[in-house]
């Protein structure tokens, strides 16, 4: 199989840096691993960031104080409020503005003598070549699995490494996956691995949705972030010993950073020797999980709704009101339950629904409840399954509570 | 003994412990005894024909066992067991 080799742009083109630029790089000057040489690499550079979020949000910040001449940033969010315990670079004044925006003015900020190329729409099958053609490799920086496997494949068909960071709660990940093969300081890299070889599917969905597990520690993505920013510098720089077949591993609350040995995978349909995988494919299928395209607007029911299987917060409000006699409980777990409540819930966390039915009576009429619908709809269907006769789903969770029933109840 | 070490994302199926010492001769051996200890976390690692679940890779010290034995990879004491699932940022689906 003909490899391509990768070459970062030999420092041939007419590019200066201006006396202001060799101030502002002077701590880099003088670093014998850059010099001059290195600082005008970097300012040739293209960089694609997808995602300025929570991996985003260091990447660009430090990118641009670097000197990459070019990145491009791929992201259609807003600036929300839950984002700024992480998203460093969006301030409380960005909050309703694009992340795009927001970014960009950041990192111009930091840096005037970069440009960013901004692209307001999801990466899809439609667009992921067309958009990453222009760079010399992009940084992973998405929150979702069919993204990655789509951001994976296109940077293996195109031979554009990928450089991967991923995070959850107080772990992360981070690696360099789809380097086609080149020499880095003087060391030959073979074809590395892509992430199909390390993940060949990703998780089946529709299972347990696990909000509850959902938070991050806010300076988590700053550490991956940086490390992520770290590879794509060394690699434009040509310097060090990058994460090519090195997943690296890093745990803040134990604070240990381990590392694991990846090795690409023969018969990997993308990138093995056979590839099977030649063009973009619809990665939601892939995944198992709906299209945000396709999704159907979400019924909605007037104040009060009442079926066999559901009741909505303010028809719950209305029994509690009469003094109607029903088991009312929350799966929520114990912190959830500290932040926020409604009165006269028994506090039952999802995973401990099996162990603790004893507590409940089958006969008697049962609500349940969750932060915003999706646990207490799995509750409701393990309790039917026991033989539980009457028991609804409260729709929307304390969430619909604060917006229909009772606004000081803290939403989170 | 060998060490195993649990990952975030299963330690809940796990009695919150993130890692435990266990014994076995080989990598099957040692993730029998892990699930015989944590029933719950048997689901989360196989599926129901008792195959490892492909989102999940399991390391002995710092290979990857489907490199080298996979369950019939020999584990000597001192060894390090390490799960390693994919994860792809704040929201996490798990069986």
């Amino acid at each position: 199989m003909k490899i391509a080799r990768y070459e970062m742009p030999t420092v041939t083109a007419p590019v200066e840096l201006n006396k202001d630029e060799i101030l502002r790089y002077s701590r880099h000057l003088i670093l014998p691993e850059v010099g001059m040489e290195g600082q005008l690499k970097l300012k040739q550079a293209k960089v694609l960031m997808v995602g300025a979020g929570g991996l985003g949000a260091p990447l660009g910040l430090y990118l641009a104080a670097s000197g990459v001449g070019r990145i491009g940033i791929v992201d259609f969010d807003v600036v929300d409020f839950t984002n700024l315990q992480r998203q460093v670079i969006h301030g409380t004044k960005d909050v309703g503005r694009k992340k795009l925006d927001s970014a960009a003015d950041s990192m111009q900020d930091i840096n005037p003598y970069m440009q960013v190329d901004k692209f307001d729409t999801a990466i899809t099958s439609e667009n992921a070549l067309e958009i990453m053609r222009d760079y010399d490799m992009v940084i992973d920086g998405t929150d979702n699995f069919p993204t990655r496997y789509l951001i994976n494949d296109a940077c293996v068909l195109l031979k554009k490494p990928n450089v991967y960071g991923s995070i959850f709660r107080f772990e992360g990940q981070a690696t360099i996956y789809g380097y086609p093969g080149g020499t880095i300081d003087g060391k030959k890299y073979e074809q590395g691995p892509c992430y199909r070889c390390s993940y060949p599917e990703p998780p089946p969905p529709g299972l347990v949705p696990s909000c509850a597990e959902g938070g991050v520690l806010g300076i988590l993505p700053g550490i991956i972030g940086l490390v992520q920013a770290t590879e794509a510098v060394k690699l434009i720089l040509g310097v060090g010993e990058p994460l090519i077949g090195r997943l690296m591993l890093y745990d803040a609350l134990a604070m240990r950073f381990r590392e694991m040995k990846v090795r690409r995978n023969p018969e990997c349909p993308v990138c093995g020797d056979n590839p099977t995988i030649k063009e973009l494919i619809d990665y939601h299928q892939f995944c198992g999980v709906p299209n945000p395209k396709d999704a159907q607007p979400e019924a909605t029911h007037l104040p009060g709704y009442v079926s066999d299987t559901e009741i909505d917060a303010v028809a719950l409000k209305a029994k509690l009101d009469r003094g109607d006699k029903f088991q009312f409980i929350d799966v929520r777990e114990p912190h959830e339950y500290q932040i926020a409540k409604i009165p006269g819930a028994t506090l039952i966390p999802l995973n401990d629904v099996p162990k603790r039915i004893g507590e409940l009576d089958p006969e008697k009429e049962t609500i349940v409840h969750c932060k915003m619908g999706g646990r207490s709809a799995k509750a409701v269907d393990f309790l039917r399954s026991q033989g539980f006769k009457h028991v609804k789903n409260m729709l929307g969770g304390i969430t619909a509570w604060s917006d229909k029933v009772d606004p000081s109840v803290p939403k989170y | 003994m060998a060490k195993v070490l649990i990952p975030t994302p299963l330690r809940q199926f796990a009695e919150k412990n993130d890692h435990v010492e266990l014994t076995g001769a080989s990598v099957g051996e040692v993730l029998t005894a892990l699930t015989t200890r944590f029933p719950d976390l048997r689901k989360q690692l196989f599926n129901d024909e008792g195959k490892m679940r492909s989102f999940v890779n399991v390391y002995l010290n710092d290979e990857d066992i489907r490199y080298l034995k996979k369950d019939a990879t020999p584990v000597a004491a001192g060894d390090t067991l390490s799960i390693v699932p994919s994860i792809a940022g704040g929201t996490y689906e798990m069986v």
